[in-house]
């Protein structure tokens, strides 16, 4: 199967049944996209395809073909809605994270609130309550999240 | 791979022709359209078929036009889709209103009408929209195209009209005249499956049907015709209760639903300002 993965021409080989998130993860080895539910409810596995937040536990593989799929390792770890999560809290236990951070990335610029909550409405995060991820975005479209969040991460890792 | 995938067949068509050619000549394949249906079933383990159909290639079967009069939203289309459609938002208002309320956006990008028909739950929230547009559903098999009306689609719970060699292809709706109106009632707005749903249509012959409360979707006759009448507020009561069927199941129980149902037609009339005698008795 010949689709676009993280802005690179992929071919791979994978039962045209899988599910994408099993693809991504088991045979692209790209684990950044997580299982929560399986059955379409919480959104941890939520990746682009043709710039277009889906569940990639209920996609089969075959339907990707000749398509772009996005997943949070295409973000890069630069992307301004990542240094903003760090910063400002939207993460805590993290499995959401990577989903919510992509169906975030799908919103466009300067969402307003009620734009959050409908765009969101298909990712669960049961740690945040939501109000600091709406910050973190909010701060993201306001280009109020530094480079000082890297540094955090950094200093954490040492 | 997981096991629940790797005795599954799938077969892959480039067009519609190809498709409606190997529904002729092959046994038992399951169509298989954005799949946010047929997945939970296949992640679940309670995916009965082992042979399957790619859709998703076949354009013939997206786009929303219009057709000698009659808006044709093919069955491939996403609720996305339908959301966005000025043609829909101006035609068929009450659609968009169902549209929004299935799932988040991942399951409005991959969720399509034509799978929401085929999946024949009684919950399906586009079909007592349908049902109320008085649609007409196109089958297409390698031997021809027919047209069914919607109304007489489903023959029992999960059951419908459609032949194993025949897709959905897409959907009739002739100009609906009176004021739309679509309610759902779930646990909560978004990502839940209705407990009860209905679609109405306010005018002179008001119009409703409702959904997750029978084996099917129904028309509520009775109720359309107490309504018609302009019967007391009891009396259109006791029709809808009349009109339905509801069970208890995991989502809910039968009178929470008789009640919603007749509270959710109050709320239509109120609404819509459909008159109703103010006779008491």
């Amino acid at each position: 199967m010949r689709f676009t993965l993280n802005g690179k021409r992929a071919s791979v080989r994978a039962h045209p049944m899988a599910r994408l998130l099993d693809v991504l993860r088991e045979t692209c080895h790209l684990t950044g996209t997580k299982e929560g539910c399986g059955e379409g409810e919480c959104g941890a596995c939520t990746v682009l395809i043709d710039g277009l937040p889906v569940n990639s536990c209920l996609v089969p593989f075959a339907q990707v073909d000749g398509a772009r799929v996005t997943t949070i390792e295409g973000l890069g770890g630069k992307h301004p809605l990542q240094h903003a999560f760090v910063e400002f809290g939207g993460a805590q236990c993290g499995i959401c994270t990577p989903g919510m951070i992509m169906a975030a990335v799908a919103l466009g610029p300067k969402p307003s609130t009620p734009e959050m909550q409908t765009g969101l409405a298909g990712n669960l995060c049961r740690c945040t309550g939501y109000s600091a991820i709406y910050r973190s975005i909010r701060a993201a479209n306001r280009g109020t999240a530094s480079l000082k969040a890297r540094t955090t991460t950094g200093r954490k890792k040492r | 791979m997981p096991p629940v995938i790797r005795h599954r067949q799938l077969l892959d068509p480039r067009s519609l022709g190809d498709a409606l050619a190997m529904l002729r000549d092959e046994e038992s394949v399951m169509p298989l359209a954005g799949c946010t249906d047929v997945y939970v079933s296949l992640n679940f383990g309670t995916l009965k078929p082992t042979r399957f159909m790619n859709l998703w290639r076949l354009n013939e079967l997206r786009g929303i036009d219009r057709h000698d009069g009659r808006l044709r939203i093919g069955a491939l289309t996403t609720y996305t889709e339908l959301i966005r459609s000025p043609l829909v938002n101006r035609a068929l208002p009450m659609l968009v209103m169902a549209a929004r309320e299935i799932g988040g956006r991942q399951i409005q990008h991959r969720g399509t009408i034509g799978g929401n028909v085929a999946n024949a739950s009684p919950a399906g929230d586009t079909l007592p929209v349908l049902a109320v547009a008085d649609a007409a559903v196109e089958l297409r098999s390698a031997s021809g195209t027919r047209e069914v009306p919607f109304r007489s689609f489903y023959t029992g719970y999960r059951q419908t009209v459609a032949r194993p060699d025949e897709v959905i292809a897409a959907f009739y709706i002739a100009p609906v005249a009176g004021t739309q109106w679509f309610r759902k009632v779930g646990t909560r707005a978004a990502q839940a499956i209705s407990k009860v749903v209905v679609a109405g249509v306010a005018g002179p012959a008001p119009r409703l049907a409702a959904g997750s409360v029978a084996p099917t979707v129904v028309r509520l006759s009775g109720t359309e015709a107490a309504l018609a009448r302009r019967a007391t507020a009891s009396d259109v009561e006791r029709a809808v209760l009349d009109d339905i069927a509801p069970i208890d199941d995991v989502r809910s129980t039968a009178e929470y639903r008789r009640r919603v149902a007749a509270n959710l037609v109050a709320q239509f009339v109120h609404e819509t300002r459909v008159r109703v005698s103010s006779r008491r008795r």
